[in-house]
């Protein structure tokens, strides 16, 4: 089984639901399973970093993307990542039309609010993966 | 480039794992929205591996400025491998050395101190698009 999930959002520098992704991961990886989760940057897949390669391709990957241009996901499959699942925020979003974020960098309360909604969601995923459990 | 850019590429590195990362994000964010709006172009990182739409362009299209969290330079390793060169680059890590910053800093809860250190790299990126506009590297509207 595999050690680790590697939650990857993309951090759309362009889109407030890129940041409401960036902003849910951490509280997968920092909170709510912090011994199963773990994050790395992205980036790293894009310029074939070989020690980022070997920790998504040994573990499992969950992309979570600002948009249908799917960047985090891509690059998982294209860097040959085990990827368990992938999320878009839009698909949070359409669920709680309500909670629009607000802007790149300050997402703002219903950006937060909406983040963790995601991050449940999320965490749900990765127990999934490695097969536990809150 | 072929014709004379209007624009100048800034280019952040996604750093999600690291708190360098996130101000470097912050700090592009900042320069579009407030410090140089008009003169400023992006391009989301990750395209330049998962577009379509000609993103490997970008750095052949205009004069592009990397800005990364740490010594991996992904934004300038990113761009050199799929666009172009960099005009420029800056690797945040080693200018908080420079500027004598050794403070634990946070990657996913920036507070006051991160908040200053992205407008600090901000103006640093304005230093640098304007060295870039005084070159007449761009067309200036
Ligand atoms: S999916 Fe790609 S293009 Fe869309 S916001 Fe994320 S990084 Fe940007
Ligand atoms: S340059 Fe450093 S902080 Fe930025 S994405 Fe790469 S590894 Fe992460």
């Amino acid at each position: 089984m595999a050690k680790k999930v590697y939650v990857i959002p993309c951090s759309g520098i362009g889109k407030a639901a890129a940041s409401v992704g960036r902003e849910a991961m951490y509280r997968v990886v920092e909170e709510l399973r912090p011994e199963v989760a773990d994050t790395l940057c992205l980036s790293l897949l894009v310029m074939g970093d070989e020690e980022a390669l070997e920790k998504i391709r040994k573990n499992y990957c969950i992309s979570v993307d600002g948009c249908g241009k799917d960047c985090a996901r891509k690059n998982i499959e294209l860097s040959g990542g085990r990827l368990a699942s992938s999320r878009r925020v839009h698909d949070v979003l359409k669920k709680h039309r309500d909670l629009q974020p607000e802007g790149v960098r300050d997402i703002g309360e219903n950006g937060r609010k909406l983040a963790g909604l995601l991050a449940d969601e999320l965490a749900a995923e990765v127990d999934a993966a490695t097969g536990g459990g809150e | 480039m072929d014709m004379q850019p209007k624009k100048v590429g800034v280019l952040s590195c996604s750093g999600e794992a690291e708190a360098e990362g996130t101000i470097c994000r912050n700090a592009v964010r900042l320069v579009m929205e407030k410090y140089r709006p008009d003169v400023v172009t992006t391009l989301c990182l990750p395209l330049y591996l998962a577009g379509d739409t000609g993103e490997r362009e970008f750095a052949k299209k205009f004069p592009v400025i990397s800005v990364d969290g740490c010594g991996k330079l992904c934004a300038r390793r990113a761009t050199e491998k799929y666009s172009g060169t960099v005009q420029d680059a800056i690797d945040l890590r080693a200018l908080l050395e420079e500027w004598g910053v050794t403070e634990k800093l946070s990657r996913s809860h920036p507070g006051e101190l991160e908040d200053k250190l992205a407008e600090r790299l901000a103006a640093e990126i304005v230093k640098r698009i304007d060295a870039i506009i005084e070159d007449g590297k761009i067309v200036e509207r």
